[in-house]
């Protein structure tokens, strides 16, 4: 029964999977980012972009704070509090930047992309498109994915400058570190193909694999209110799950050299 | 008869349930053809085979002369586009468009017009469902017939060859279910349309309907113009359009005898 069971749930996990690369090559490597007209992915980019700025922003400032503290904490032991601006800002571009911005974004604009094509799908609205000969992966799911590869990083950048600030302000404000050494030491160490190219390419990583779960755990789900519910948890579990996983491998990748 | 669409041999099941078994019926061009019967007997899932959203497992559909189950993806799109309209029973309007960009947005995406043109054909297709008034309200302002008048304007948009009503008539008053009818009707004579309604709402399919396929269990089990089977169709026909509670489909699920259950404890 058991083994049954679990082997049940290991086809249907294959099916899915299947469904849900047919659903990419399908939308996007058959579709530019203009392939549903370029004012409707402004419209997405809008929608899922510029609508998460509050959030990433608020996080963005209070992550740096917080590191600013620790980094603090730990560096005074060791008289060395001078390279706070370089691991405040090295710990934001290459890891907590990208990571942070995904999640938020993950639960910010992923769970409403699922829940507004789950209810296209209840509505018969995606069934509509198809039958006026209107390919709704091309004209609904294209321009999503496209909107969430090129707003991911850009909310990365912004997440990280403003947590770099963050940690300037407790640093140099509140513990009274000196201005010129946080801002100094950090110019001097940051490099901008290592450290910020290499954070933006896992952005763009992320803002797709996130996207992509969002936009087919939407797709794929049950058109009923429970069904949407449950596609909209999904997407949340499944994509920040994604990410760290991810994440890992993408740094093994990275600090290998290649 | 002409047949526009043509159903031979049709197998289709659902999970372990046996939908249709070996169906073959034809319907003809430029006529309104009723389907009927009772709920829950793939009426619905009828429409969509013709429609090619879903494949059957056995035998072939052919519409104005292509197997619409063999079709690429591509060559299924390109049939919609060029002679299927399909009203569906919710409307399903995109409900952040307009009525009239819901109206224009076939127009938009499968043609070059110029935007001058495209307000003349979305006025035109408005006026024709009466609600050219009503072009800047959202979806969320209109009432259930408004939006059914809506989206049929919008499914005849590029002129379909034919056009596929799923249960046209579920859930309006008898005003908006009026206009409806009298829409289909006039649509399909003025535009020469093939059309296909699914219903079990007798009295209005009969009144606008050339023919009336009635589907039971996977079979047809009538097919002809109203009066005749309304007369001489078999007992089943006759009970299912006059609506007897009892007769060949029995009023009481099969259980064990009363007297017997009621004493045996």
């Amino acid at each position: 029964m058991m083994v049954q069971r679990l082997g049940r749930r290991g086809v249907s996990a294959m099916q899915s999977m299947g469904r849900a690369a047919i659903l990419f090559y399908r939308s996007l490597l058959w579709g530019g980012p203009g392939s549903a007209g370029w004012r409707d992915l402004l419209q997405q980019i809008h929608a899922v972009g510029v609508r998460s700025l509050s959030i990433i922003i608020v996080a963005g400032f209070f992550v740096g704070m917080v590191l600013g503290l620790q980094g603090y904490t730990i560096l005074i032991d060791f008289g060395s509090e001078a390279a706070l601006g370089t691991m405040v800002s090295l710990t934001l571009l290459r890891e907590l930047g990208p990571v942070m911005t995904a999640l938020l974004f993950a639960g910010r604009a992923g769970s409403a992309l699922t829940a507004e094509i789950g209810l296209m799908k209840t509505t018969e609205q995606l069934s509509a498109m198809e039958m006026m000969g209107v390919d709704p992966l091309k004209r609904v799911i294209t321009p999503r994915l496209w909107a969430g590869m090129i707003a991911v990083p850009i909310l990365a950048l912004l997440f990280s400058t403003v947590g770099i600030w963050g940690g300037a302000f407790v640093a140099v404000d509140l513990l009274g570190i000196d201005e010129g050494a946080y801002w100094g030491n950090m110019q001097a160490s940051v490099e901008f193909y290592e450290d910020v190219v290499k954070g933006i390419v896992k952005s763009v990583v992320f803002g797709l694999v996130v996207t992509w779960i969002a936009v087919f755990q939407g797709y794929d789900s049950v058109p009923t209110s429970e069904g949407i519910g449950k596609a909209t948890t999904q997407t949340v579990v499944v994509s920040s799950l994604a990410v760290l996983g991810l994440d890992f491998v993408l740094t093994a990748i990275m600090l290998g050299g290649v | 008869m002409d047949p526009y669409i043509s159903i031979s041999e049709l197998s289709f099941r659902r999970g372990e349930r046996l939908i249709y078994d070996r169906l073959s019926v034809d319907f003809p061009r430029g006529k309104v053809t009723a389907i009927m019967g009772p709920s829950g007997t793939g009426k619905t899932t009828l429409l969509r085979l013709i429609g090619g959203q879903l494949k059957p497992d056995q035998g072939s559909v052919v519409v104005a002369g292509q197997r619409v189950n063999e079709l690429s993806r591509r060559q299924l799109f390109e049939l919609r586009r060029e002679k299927m309209g399909m009203l569906f029973q919710t409307g399903a309007l995109f409900t952040d468009l307009s009525v009239f960009d819901n109206v224009a947005f076939p127009l938009r995406t499968h043609t070059d017009l110029p935007e001058t043109m495209i307000r003349d054909l979305v006025l035109m297709k408005l006026e024709a469902v009466g609600l050219r008034g009503a072009r800047d309200l959202m979806p969320s302002e209109l009432s259930g017939g408004m939006a059914r008048r809506v989206a049929l304007a919008r499914s005849i948009a590029m002129d379909p060859e034919l056009m596929l009503y799923d249960e046209p008539f579920t859930g309006l008053d008898p005003i908006s279910m009026g206009m409806i009818v009298k829409l289909i009707r006039a649509l399909s004579e003025a535009l020469g349309l093939t059309s296909l309604l699914v219903s079990h709402d007798v009295e209005e399919s009969c009144s606008i309907a050339d023919y009336l396929c009635l589907v039971s269990d996977g079979r047809v089990i009538g097919f002809g113009p109203p009066d005749e089977l309304l007369h001489e169709g078999n007992d089943e026909v006759r009970q299912f359009l006059r609506g007897d509670p009892d007769g060949p489909v029995p009023f009481h699920y099969p259980a064990a005898d009363y007297r017997q259950e009621l004493l045996s404890s």
